[in-house]
């Protein structure tokens, strides 16, 4: 967000020329503003990289002892304690779900927005409402239908539930960004020839691909963090990551610095498919934004 | 005609690619029985995401178990020494106390089964039993002559004991609570800690003390909120100034005089001679504190002790000493609290389990932890035989005698001046307890960070009590 306005700053500035400098002026501020903002956010996260770079003494102290010496114990420590499976499991349940949803969602999105069927509003308000119930009223008629199923402590049915969850997010996020594909183009491409598939190949996909990859980032962070289900449908052979975390917490004995270092290793596939997808993202998140 | 074939092509080459996929991950998932026993020769364990019941056969067991450092510790330990003799293969789940609560019941009353072994707290242990959610463990005590039951201490057996008298969960390791103090400090004012203090004593030292050094405070006291948290200490105190909960007949006493002038006592003491911050101070905020020479005194748990004397984390090792916890109507004052493994009435593989268990809470696995992680982290508290054990008496020397006959003194089925409805020393052995000592315990605290006072808040306590009592008066 911030990236794009001062973008969007810069290219006026040319053009308007008698107040320059006042322009330049709250150009600058703002630039100060989304440092401060930046650094505001961006602080506790840094705070957590530091604490798990200390020992579990110098973690807890109080005040905090900011330039007690580093050490790669803790890391050391999680492997030690086996955290890849926990990976596996939430890299399984995340991937999976975010391309079920996608293969879900860009169709019903295309009969909801570029080809609306009757009555979209009231099927775009249906995915709504699911979303309206709390989920925690859910898990109870859901952890009884999975044990009958004989379900329980199994990736699988993570998938399925992601799935359901971001089902919702992803067919509103998907229909705003293909709203955004001109009519115009789309006519022309009609009147060029192109059949369906070529259509949207070469015509929507290259309009919609922000839009596609900021909505698989986000149901893969939702699904990536999801704490409640996992915890409560997994044992011990399809625990996610976050139950792993939460396993650091002890009332006997220091865990701070553990904890911390298990939420960065946590943190980085996110940080890493953030950072992978950053340009599409940017696009995309903006052009939700405006919409 | 083109694009409709092609359209064809490409919708049935997708649904192509899914099946295959997915039969693919099925199978990868579905296959794992042989790799349960890969896992058990040495290599970790495949990381077989899916299926349930199927994959873990007779000779896998699942532990849920809470993350305290013992049991770290056998985690590590298990593969090279339980499973590579057993067979028996292990997985772990770790969780923190309030998620493990919720599992097992949750697991235990829809008989999901998804646990073979758990660990619980003296807490638990009695209630659990006598809800039908545990297994007898007598049977195999006494079958099982290797793992020597006679051994185990009385209180420790009488607190994980169901109320038919029979043994519910086996203990892991115990603990009872003492009184520490810093030698060097005691000697630079002049003063000398008598072997059984009383609480008026400690008061005295506590001011005498406080800001003896800059930013050493008198006494560390717990003042977090949580019935396992604040009113572990503070039960206590109530005990031994002849207060209770409830009395024999299920009256409440939360108001009572005894009761109140125990809490204010334990409120003005901290407020006035206390560490900063007392208000959220739990055991391990106030490990902290002593390890790093904040405070002259620390009332808390036996088990803090070996944290003390470990001089990578703590600057005051050789330099503190241990005192009976301090009393006032009664003779001893101590609490007692147990981690324990226990079997659910649900699980699938008992003898395996029982396998495990006897392992765990045996006298070689302590000598095994000694010998492969050192003897200040044996689990101890629960053998009378671990006390007799050379190399833990020169590891453990300046605190294991006291630990072990503080555990030796406590009796949870009178700790106080007066009988009392169930059993348990510092709580009440009832499911209502970690909610009403929970929310009691807030008021508390909020009393000890200046807000609100001890009457006020022993008054709402007495009402919810009261409304706790009412269940169980006939």
């Amino acid at each position: 967000m911030t990236a794009t306005t001062t973008a969007r700053r810069g290219r006026i500035r040319p053009s308007a020329r008698p107040p320059e400098t006042a322009v330049r002026r709250r150009g600058r501020a703002w630039t100060v503003l989304a440092w401060i903002a930046a650094a505001v956010f961006f602080a506790p996260v840094a705070w957590m990289v530091l604490t798990s770079l200390h020992a579990e003494v110098d973690a807890a102290t109080n005040p905090p002892s900011l330039f007690a010496p580093l050490t790669l114990d803790q890391y050391r420590l999680l492997f030690g304690r086996n955290i890849t499976p926990f990976l596996v499991n939430s890299l399984m349940a995340s991937v999976l779900s975010t391309l079920l949803v996608l293969g879900l969602a860009i169709p019903a999105a295309y009969a909801l927005s570029i080809r609306p069927v009757e009555r979209w509003r009231d099927v775009m308000f249906f995915f709504l409402s699911t979303k309206m119930l709390p989920v925690i009223a859910a898990l109870l008629p859901i952890y009884l239908i999975v044990q009958r199923l004989n379900m329980l402590d199994n990736v699988w049915t993570l998938v399925v539930l992601y799935t359901a969850f971001n089902l919702p997010i992803a067919l509103w996020m998907m229909r705003s960004f293909l709203r955004e594909v001109p009519r115009e183009i789309l006519e022309a491409a009609q009147v060029d020839g192109a059949g369906l598939v070529t259509t949207l190949r070469s015509v929507v996909a290259p309009v919609a691909l922000p839009g596609i990859v900021a909505t698989g980032l986000i149901c893969f962070i939702f699904s990536w963090n999801e704490f409640l289900f996992a915890v409560n449908l997994t044992a011990t052979r399809a625990a996610t990551s976050p139950v792993f975390l939460v396993g650091f917490i002890t009332n006997e004995g220091l865990f701070l610095a553990r904890l911390c270092a298990a939420a960065t290793l946590v943190s980085l596939p996110v940080l890493i498919a953030g950072w992978a997808t950053q340009d599409k993202l940017v696009r995309g998140l903006s052009l939700g934004a405006v919409e | 005609m083109v694009t409709r074939s092609s359209n064809r092509n490409i919708v049935s080459a997708i649904v192509l690619g899914v099946a295959i996929a997915l039969l693919a991950a099925c199978s990868g998932a579905g296959t794992p029985s042989d790799d349960g026993s890969v896992g058990a020769a040495g290599e970790p364990p495949p990381t077989d995401g899916a299926t349930g019941e199927t994959v873990a056969g007779a000779d896998t067991i699942t532990v849920l178990m809470v993350g305290n450092p013992q049991m770290e510790d056998i985690q590590g330990l298990t593969e090279e020494h339980f499973t590579a003799e057993t067979g028996i293969d292990v997985r772990f789940t770790i969780l923190p106390e309030n998620e493990l609560r919720d599992r097992v019941t949750q697991d235990v009353a829809t008989q999901a089964g998804q646990y073979d072994v758990v660990t619980i707290g003296a807490f638990e242990a009695p209630i659990w039993a006598d809800n039908g959610w545990l297994t007898d463990l007598s049977g195999y005590l006494a079958e099982d002559e290797e793992f020597d039951g006679d051994d185990l201490l009385q209180p420790m057996v009488t607190s994980l004991s169901g109320s038919d008298g029979n043994l519910y969960a086996a203990p892991f390791y115990g603990e009872s609570s003492f009184l520490m103090y810093r030698i060097d400090l005691f000697e630079q004012a002049g003063l000398e800690m008598p072997e059984r203090p009383t609480w008026d004593e400690v008061a005295e030292f506590a001011a005498e003390l406080d800001g003896i050094e800059p930013g050493v405070a008198g006494i560390c006291l717990r003042g977090l909120p949580g019935w396992g948290e604040l009113f572990a200490p503070l039960t206590t105190v109530v005990n031994t100034f002849g207060g209770t909960w409830f009395t024999e007949d299920w009256e409440a006493q939360v108001d009572g005089p005894e009761f109140t002038e125990a809490t204010q006592f334990y409120v003005d003491l901290v407020r006035e001679y206390g560490q900063d911050g007392a208000a959220q101070s739990g055991f391990t905020e106030c490990l902290n504190t002593f390890a790093q020479g904040r405070a002259a005194m620390w009332y808390d748990a036996t088990s803090a002790a070996a944290s003390v004397e470990d001089p990578n984390v703590s600057s005051v090792a050789g330099n503190v000493g241990y005192v009976y916890a301090p009393v006032k109507e009664t003779e001893s004052s101590g609490w007692l609290w147990a981690w324990a493994w226990a079997m659910p009435q649900t699980t699938q593989r008992a003898e395996a389990a029982w396998e495990f268990i006897s392992w765990a809470s045996g006298k070689d696995y302590e000598r095994l932890v000694g010998e492969e992680l050192g003897w200040a982290r044996v689990p101890a508290g629960k053998r009378a035989s671990t006390a007799e054990v050379p190399e833990y008496q020169e590891a453990a020397a300046a605190f294991y005698e006291i630990t072990q006959n503080a555990i030796q003194e406590a009796d949870p089925q009178g700790p106080g001046v007066q009988p009392r409805p169930t059993v348990g020393v510092q709580f009440v052995g009832i499911p209502e307890f970690a909610d009403l000592g929970t929310r009691v315990s807030q008021e508390v605290s909020a009393a000890i960070a200046g807000q609100g006072t001890v009457e006020q808040a022993l008054a709402d306590g007495q009402r919810q009590a009261e409304a706790v009592a009412e269940n169980y008066r006939d």
